[in-house]
């Protein structure tokens, strides 16, 4: 008999990804498709992002995926000129914590944006970015 | 509730590159508490060891330590919360004393953050977070406190200039300091000289005089209750208030960037139990990883109104002489930030300045001193308050 394989998907989030197997994989099949997603339980209707297989509130773990597709305010954000092991190639970038309303997002700022375009309070949005060693992730952009 | 008190404390020096194990750090640290309280190991009836893991390859440090230091046959147990490992691990001891579950109980932090490279220390660092959602972005510690010097500056209009007179007080108590790591001189005008190393970009807004370095280092505190404390010890000070904390641990699921809700609201709980407003503390030691952290503690911690930190750091009443003393061992900035280590080192500088026994850095005639010990980027708080009486 054929041992069963592992789903490995979520090793591919991130330049380096520190997780490999997870029950919200699909997130990784919807950046695939173009979607930044987060999940929301079908029981009492919360939304969660960081996406959640669990929901804490009513102890189901019965979710939908919903799509970040509206428009955040920038909260916060730092640009880095050191980075941890296997981040040194991506120098600079600026990590970011993006408020859209019901839910807030921690991701990457655009590399397009320069430091002249980026101040907390603008409007971006959040894009799939496929990182030259075809690992995925997301980024903000300008709205 | 039975009255619990700290009879000794020690600390090895905090050192770049120590030439030893960690169970010989550790015995640095233990060794110096124990002629501090003047007991023997059999009066030590069980043992708390508490560093962060991954840096060094020992798995269950306490059992090891236990035997090294002369603790077995007692019960050793293990703590961890990251940063403030060694608050939490006083926490503990607290709980066993004050239970009446144990009598006397040696609290033991360590960290040997030289086993492994600055950059592999980044690396773990980072990952005292969420290696799901954040880490694959490429965090680390500087960054992440980076967003709330961002949030603050944007609050309150509190600019990199007022940071660095954070980190020129802490150089000044660092020269003082025979266990701290950095005892250099730092000067306000080096943040102004973009040749200078101070003023180096690491994680805008934050620069490298902005950061507390790596370091190993060991510290020991021994908690006893009240009747082997005033059996053993002349100058015994009390735990008069302990408080705790956790928060979401990505920032998508925080609401405030200008502050560290931890410290808070285990300032909250520590001041309640003991009974005391900030008004009554007369000298503190606060997380000071990063320059903006100390920032945020004062006004967490009721020293200043919130946005009002930088009005008490100008006016330097956070200096030895001022009307609320902070940080005058030199703090993490200058000692050093053995992860493990620095919550007991925090503790054995109040429980010193409470016995007047803290040499060019004592405070004149302290009551209550407060240690306020974060994890983590303000995952995990501690707030302790300890009294003469």
């Amino acid at each position: 008999m054929a041992k069963k394989e592992k789903d490995l998907r979520f090793s591919k989030f991130g330049t380096v990804s520190f997780t490999a197997t997870s029950k919200t994989n699909d997130f990784i099949d919807k950046l695939e498709e173009g979607k930044v997603c987060g999940t929301r339980c079908k029981d009492c209707g919360t939304k969660f992002f960081p996406p959640r297989a669990d929901c804490y509130k009513c102890l189901a773990s019965n979710m939908d995926w919903f799509d970040i597709d509206g428009v955040g305010k920038l909260v916060t954000y730092s640009k880095l000129e050191y980075a941890p092991i296997g981040f040194e190639n991506d120098l600079p970038y600026c990590i970011a914590v993006v408020d859209f309303g019901e839910y807030k997002v921690f991701g990457r700022i655009s590399s397009d944006l320069t430091d002249d375009d980026i101040e907390v309070g603008m409007a971006l949005k959040a894009v799939v970015n496929k990182l030259p060693s075809a690992q995925l992730n997301y980024v903000f952009q300008k709205a | 509730m039975g009255k619990v008190a700290i009879i000794g404390v020690g600390q090895s020096a905090f050192v770049r590159g120590y030439p030893g194990s960690i169970r010989e750090l550790a015995f640095e640290g233990f060794k110096e508490a124990m002629l501090d309280a003047k007991i023997a190991t059999t009066d030590i009836d069980a043992s708390v060891i508490c560093s962060a893991p991954e840096y060094d390859k020992q798995r269950s440090p306490a059992g090891v330590f236990a035997e090294y230091l002369g603790l077995t046959p007692q019960p050793t147990f293990y703590v961890e919360t990251l940063c403030s490992s060694s608050s939490t691990g006083l926490k503990l001891a607290y709980s066993l004393v004050e239970s009446g579950l144990h009598d006397c109980v040696a609290v033991v932090g360590f960290q040997k953050m030289s086993e492994i490279t600055s950059a592999e220390s980044q690396e773990r660092m980072g990952r005292g977070a969420d290696i799901q959602w954040e880490s694959p972005f490429g965090t680390m510690m500087p960054a992440y406190y980076a967003t709330y010097a961002r949030g603050h500056f944007t609050k309150y209009g509190t600019t990199p200039d007022d940071l660095a007179l954070i980190r020129v007080k802490a150089a000044t108590y660092g020269q003082i300091n025979e266990k701290a790591v950095y005892r250099k001189p730092v000067t306000f005008d080096m943040f102004q000289d973009p040749e200078n190393t101070m003023a180096g970009p690491v994680a805008s807004p934050l620069r490298v005089g902005d950061c507390c370095a790596n370091a190993d280092g060991s510290s020991c505190l021994i908690v006893a209750n009240e009747e082997k404390a005033k059996m053993f010890c002349k100058k015994p000070v009390w735990i008069k208030g302990i408080g705790s904390a956790s928060t979401a641990v990505n920032l998508a699921n925080r609401d405030l960037f200008s502050g560290l809700t931890v410290g808070v609201e285990a300032g909250k709980q520590a001041y309640k139990m003991a009974g005391i407003t900030p008004k009554d503390i007369d000298v503190a030691e606060v997380h000071d990883c990063f320059t903006i952290a100390e920032m945020m503690a004062y006004e967490n911690l009721g020293f200043a109104e919130p946005g009002g930190g930088k009005e008490l750091i100008r006016a330097k009443e956070t200096y030895k002489e001022g009307s609320i003393p902070v940080n005058v061992d030199g703090g993490l900035l200058s000692k050093g930030h053995p992860i493990g280590a620095t919550g007991g080192s925090q503790v054995r500088t109040i429980v010193l300045q409470l016995r007047d026994e803290a040499g060019d850095m004592q405070v004149k005639d302290p009551q209550f001193g407060l240690i306020h010990n974060i994890g983590g980027v303000g995952l995990y708080g501690n707030v302790t308050i300890l009294g003469r009486d």
